[in-house]
């Protein structure tokens, strides 16, 4: 699936994010109603679908000078395939963007406080868990980027 | 009577070749040594009177020309990512006919500008950033251009809110803006810029190159040479209203500095389990491999493939192949003799070498991921293994004695599973050298020039995965 830019950006936050399903993970509805719901709540979004690698979000996120990376994993293997993307962002010129990871991105059910701990550590901005609404992340990245 | 005159400016050799337009023949060719030098006329009249010894004395309708003397249309690039806009932009060049000297991503260094004013391009093509995207590659390195002492055509094709700036500081470059090669990511949006480079190639690379000398003979159509040739293959592959073409094809060129690879193919996927990643990538595909080539670049085809593998297909000692690759890099004009001479033997085993690597680094690959939902495949690039037909021109192949044991090298290998080369195809051969002419014709009349190259190019066989050698 190609990128797709949003066609309301014009009256949108003037906000870009770069979002995908990290890995070898193909769940491909869930980053849909993402790419809808953050488009509706005016970001402009580069969804790059599934089966995203670091590179290719960190190679999006410079052509389209993001203003956050958005990563959803859903198949338990989010620690593996996150691991250095930060170290990765830093070598790239993208360091201080904003990163965000999101759904069943560990192994089993682990204590998320724990899960959560692990992923700040690794550079992450935020970290959701499985079941977060849309609307919750989005209120985040408002927050985050200072809009209304 | 109608007779229309297409000439082929060549580094070495100014080709002409002379076509009835009633009959929809081929009534002569000839060539003689490009004079560019001196005079580019000098060297086309030659080869027009040789022509005239062929023809007679007739009236030419119209004389068009496309040219790759004086080094061709040089061009240096520059984009943000590599594998992105970089690569969009370089895309977009091979495929106006340019030969890219320099190219450069991210932001432009000194040593870059010092590389630039040495060297300076007939044209620079800047991109960087998706629409709204990247401003700073584009706007930093414009900035940096506008302090060099030498003036070059410039292309503005990158993001388009960095355009004012660019043009402020360029402004006392010749520049033209065109719409971003990659509007948005992953999506590739070149024939704007190529029609542009077409247009400057006409309008300032013509008179620095000394064919302005040339416009009283020429009646407009002016273009690099592969240029017309990928225009050729184009026609050969679609057809027209009235004429069908022949379907999805590949076409290959192994030059003496150079290995030139087209395709016109879609490419998509065939399999449900496979997802494409990357730039998109144009219907009408070229790309130029600039370290594989018969003469000047012996050195690129032997290090990638190695000297056992063209010792092994020349059936020469490893010291005969050794003699000879330094032999090629002191004296580049070396021709076989014979059909079995050892030289020509040599040859067979570096034009095998050189459709093998540039084939497959012109078709896409596909890489394997184990998933919860089962092996998917990821495919980035072309997939061209139902492309049925084969076309090589070149004088490499042209004069092979065993085309069709070179031509298998541009196949689908079990090897090499994952590069996805045609499976079978039919070969046909480019004997009279006319794609490029041909090329050059279908600008006024599309369906004479599609029929002549349906009838020119030689079947040679045809050749399927499996009698790989």
């Amino acid at each position: 699936m190609r990128g797709r830019r949003s066609e309301k950006m014009e009256q949108g936050n003037g906000k870009k994010l770069v979002i995908g399903v990290i890995g070898a993970d193909v769940h491909a509805v869930g980053i849909r109603i993402l790419e809808y719901a953050f488009r509706e709540a005016g970001f402009d979004v580069t969804n790059l679908g599934v089966m995203v690698s670091q590179e290719e979000f960190i190679g999006a996120a410079l052509e389209t000078a993001a203003d956050a990376i958005v990563i959803s994993s859903l198949y338990g293997h989010g620690e593996l395939d996150c691991r250095g993307m930060r170290d990765k962002m830093d070598e790239a010129g993208l360091d201080g963007l904003l990163l965000y990871v999101g759904g069943n991105i560990v192994v089993g059910k682990q204590d998320f406080v724990d899960v959560e701990k692990r992923f700040h550590e690794m550079g992450f901005d935020r970290v959701f868990p499985p079941g977060t609404p849309p609307e919750e992340t989005i209120y985040y990245l408002k927050k985050d980027l200072g809009v209304d | 009577m109608r007779y229309a005159l297409l000439i082929d400016f060549g580094s070495t050799f100014t080709k002409v070749t002379a076509v009835d337009l009633i009959s929809e023949e081929i009534v002569g060719t000839a060539s003689a040594f490009t004079t560019v030098d001196s005079d580019i006329g000098t060297g086309l009249n030659v080869a027009l009177d040789r022509l005239r010894r062929v023809t007679g004395d007739i009236a030419f309708e119209f004389k068009s020309a496309c040219s790759s003397a004086a080094g061709g249309l040089r061009m240096m690039v520059s984009g943000l990512v590599p594998e992105l806009t970089a690569e969009a932009a370089r895309l977009a060049a091979l495929g106006a006919g340019a030969r890219i000297t320099r190219l450069f991503t991210h932001e432009l260094t000194r040593r870059d500008l010092i590389a630039i004013e040495a060297d300076p391009p007939d044209i620079f093509l800047m991109t960087g950033g998706t629409d709204g995207g990247n401003r700073a590659c584009m706007e930093k390195n414009a900035e940096k251009l506008r302090s060099l002492s030498v003036r070059f055509p410039i292309i503005l094709a990158g993001n388009r809110q960095a355009i004012d700036a660019c043009e402020d500081a360029l402004a006392d470059f010749p520049v033209t803006v065109c719409p971003n090669v990659m509007p948005s990511f992953g999506v590739l949006n070149i024939e704007p810029v190529q029609r542009e480079i077409r247009d400057l190639f006409l309008k300032h690379i013509v008179n620095a190159r000394g064919l302005s000398k040339t416009k009283e003979i020429l009646s407009d159509i002016l273009m690099p040479t592969p240029s017309a040739i990928l225009s050729a293959m184009k026609l050969l592959a679609d057809g027209t209203e009235k004429e069908t073409g022949i379907g999805e094809l590949m076409g290959i060129d192994v030059g003496g500095a150079t290995t030139d690879v087209y395709t016109i193919a879609r490419g998509e996927p065939v399999d449900m389990n496979v997802i494409c990643k990357g730039l998109d990538e144009p219907y009408a595909k070229r790309t130029v491999e600039g370290d594989i080539g018969m003469r000047y670049s012996v050195a690129g085809i032997v290090s990638e493939v190695g000297q056992s593998w063209i010792s092994e297909r020349s059936g020469l000692t490893a010291d005969d192949c050794a003699t000879y690759i330094s032999e090629l890099s002191d004296d580049k004009s070396k021709v076989p003799l014979t059909h079995d001479d050892a030289l020509a033997r040599f040859d067979h085993a570096l034009a095998s070498g050189a459709v093998e690597i540039a084939t497959r680094r012109h078709a896409g690959v596909l890489e394997e991921a184990f998933t919860t939902s089962g092996l998917i495949y990821v495919q980035t690039g072309k997939d061209l293994r139902s492309v049925r037909q084969i076309i090589f021109t070149g004088g490499s192949f042209i004069h092979a004695q065993s085309p069709l044991d070179i031509a298998r090298h541009a196949l689908y290998t079990e090897r090499y599973p994952m590069s996805l080369r045609p499976k079978q195809a039919t070969v046909l051969r480019d004997d009279r050298y006319i794609l490029s002419a041909m090329g050059v014709l279908a600008e006024r009349e599309k369906d004479i020039a599609l029929r002549i190259i349906k009838r020119e190019l030689v079947p040679l066989g045809d050749i399927s995965l499996g009698d790989d050698s």
